[in-house]
């Protein structure tokens, strides 16, 4: 690992007593965080807990209730060009009149006005994109004919075609296979590890990940926890944040929860379990 | 009606050559339209709108009555019409189940008040009937100006917001990540959508829309995925309609829409059987080389 988040490098961006409520509930209040270039942070906790929120105030898409985000030091702004996203798997519909490289190429300058001159830069742009994420052999395809973990792929290139110095990414696994899973994964890992980009992953399952992760972000029932896995990770933190008894059980390298409040192990609904 | 009659009154070619030239305005209209439409369809498509437009049509149809009632310029009223039934969509439907039910809710009453008011209409039936099915064979100077002028000013917008638009139509949640205005860009859209319904609606009429706004898009959607390619299609085959549909109504008594609509459903038909015969011929050759993942 050429950088692990050392605390040498400036962070990217920072979280100071940032705080989000939603209605009456508050998600989470006083989250201090410092992400650092090339550190792979995965976000965890139950649906509602304000993991998807909380990428929604990086994107400049929400406002934080109190305290500051910044990404190198300015203030966050909507089409900030630092972060590249990736949103969860949904499919397209059959007949969208887009080829897998158009897709990609929404990610280059979708955002500008007019019409794309269409020219032999934006082309190489595009079939480096899908070059780097091993989507060249289906390049001309039909988006709506591909499959959910082709589709995630084409969804990578797209993230990084501003170059981001972060990649935030809100379930990018959710309804793929195992295979696919860890392709895309080890994808976004490579881009946190090869090109020093500092990786946010929200998701309610840590084990595709487990060997990439440097910090967890823990958030439920209002409270957060930070650290590393195996310091986040515990029964004992877990139970803490849960107010509940919660069992974590290590077993060949993966990670069990077992006894979260109104759910089986991993889809966590911990509305219920908010006092 | 003998069926021979019923052929002669369909297809008549009787003077053609001296008729054409009397036309020449409508064919005029009816490219320009069909560019428009084309265009606009393509868009229609992909935000799923097809319903709305119909919805639209009809409060369209409803403004252009009350126009004809009071005496007012009928394109005007349509235009009214048209235009505050899509910024209304536009406001109201965000979302596609929501907006269903409200263009559910608003269609009968538009077409009930354009039903009101033509009952209330003493003038000539055949204005009454120009509306509901379109009456292009009386395009003169004067509109045809009008029209293409819309027209520009609407392909000009539409050109302008075209990349942002495609991205927050396909991908939404990407494209508000980025920073595109995807709400403003909807109402802008719903805001040309009306009035190239309301400039449609001159032609074909207020039942008819459809066979311009949509069946030219859907059926390119059939045969490609290519996004420059479905624009080019979408917009020959609703030129090919309408064009079409002019000549071969030129000789006859019957108004041009059944025309304009065979043709466009033809053309979609044959889309369809395209797109069919590929996937089944694609479904054989992946069952034949199965690939490890």
């Amino acid at each position: 690992m050429a950088n692990d988040g050392g605390a040498a490098a400036r962070p990217v961006v920072s979280l100071r007593s940032a705080s989000l409520s939603f209605g009456r509930r508050t998600l989470w209040h006083d989250l201090d965080l410092d992400i650092r270039p090339g550190e792979f942070l995965a976000v965890l906790g139950p649906n509602g807990s304000g993991k998807t929120s909380l990428l929604r105030v990086l994107l400049g898409l929400q406002e934080l209730d109190s305290g500051r985000a910044t990404v190198n030091g300015h203030a966050l702004h909507r089409g900030s060009r630092a972060f590249g996203y990736i949103p969860q798997q949904k499919s397209f519909a059959a007949e969208t009149p887009l080829r897998a490289r158009d897709l990609v190429g929404l990610g280059v300058d979708g955002h500008r006005w007019g019409f794309r001159g269409g020219g032999a830069t934006y082309r190489r742009t595009v079939d480096a994109l899908l070059e780097k994420v091993g989507a060249s052999s289906y390049a001309d395809a039909p988006v709506g004919r591909l499959s959910g973990g082709e589709q995630q792929r084409l969804r990578a290139a797209q993230a990084l075609a501003t170059d981001p110095q972060v990649l935030l990414c809100d379930e990018p696994l959710l309804s793929l296979d195992l295979h696919h899973q860890q392709a895309v994964s080890r994808l976004i890992n490579d881009q946190c590890r090869d090109h020093n980009t500092a990786v946010v992953f929200v998701t309610h399952e840590i084990n595709p990940i487990i060997d990439y992760v440097d910090r967890v972000l823990y958030l439920a029932g209002g409270q957060f926890r930070v650290g590393r896995p195996q310091d986040v990770m515990t029964s004992d933190v877990l139970s803490e944040l849960y107010n509940s008894r919660v069992d974590v059980i290590h077993n060949n390298g993966r990670i069990v929860v077992v006894g979260l409040p109104d759910a089986t192990t991993h889809h966590h609904h911990a509305e219920a379990a908010q006092p | 009606m003998t069926l021979d009659e019923m052929l002669r009154a369909i297809f008549t070619f009787d003077n053609y050559s001296e008729l054409l030239p009397l036309v020449q305005n409508s064919i005029w209209a009816g490219a320009v339209l069909g560019l428009l439409g084309g265009l606009i369809g393509t868009f229609v498509m992909m935000r799923d709108l097809a319903f709305a437009v119909h919805g639209i049509a009809e409060l369209s149809f409803a403004g252009a009555a009350f126009a004809l009632l009071i005496g007012a310029n009928v394109v005007f009223g349509s235009l009214v019409g048209s235009v505050i039934a899509a910024l209304l969509l536009g406001l109201m439907g965000i979302r596609a189940r929501d907006r269903n039910s409200i263009i559910g809710v608003i269609m009968p009453f538009g077409l009930g008040l354009g039903i009101l008011f033509l009952a209330l209409y003493e003038g000539r039936a055949a204005n009454k009937f120009g509306l509901l099915t379109g009456q292009i064979v009386s395009v003169d100077q004067v509109q045809l100006t009008l029209l293409a002028g819309c027209a520009v000013v609407v392909m000009a917008a539409l050109g302008a917001i075209w990349r942002p638009l495609t991205f927050a139509s396909v991908d939404p949640e990407l494209a508000e990540a980025r920073g595109v205005p995807v709400r403003g860009l909807s109402l802008v859209f719903m805001f040309l959508l009306g009035v190239s319904v309301a400039l449609s609606i001159q032609v074909v009429g207020a039942l008819l829309v459809l066979a311009l706004l949509i069946t030219p898009a859907a059926a390119a959607l059939k045969v490609t995925s290519s996004p420059r390619l479905v624009v080019l299609l979408s917009v020959a085959f609703a030129c090919t309609s309408v064009v079409g549909g002019i000549l071969l109504a030129l000789g006859g008594r019957i108004p041009i829409s059944p025309y304009v609509t065979t043709i466009s459903f033809v053309i979609y038909l044959v889309c369809r059987i395209i797109s069919w015969h590929r996937s089944t011929r694609s479904t054989r050759s992946e069952a034949r080389a199965v690939q490890p993942i």
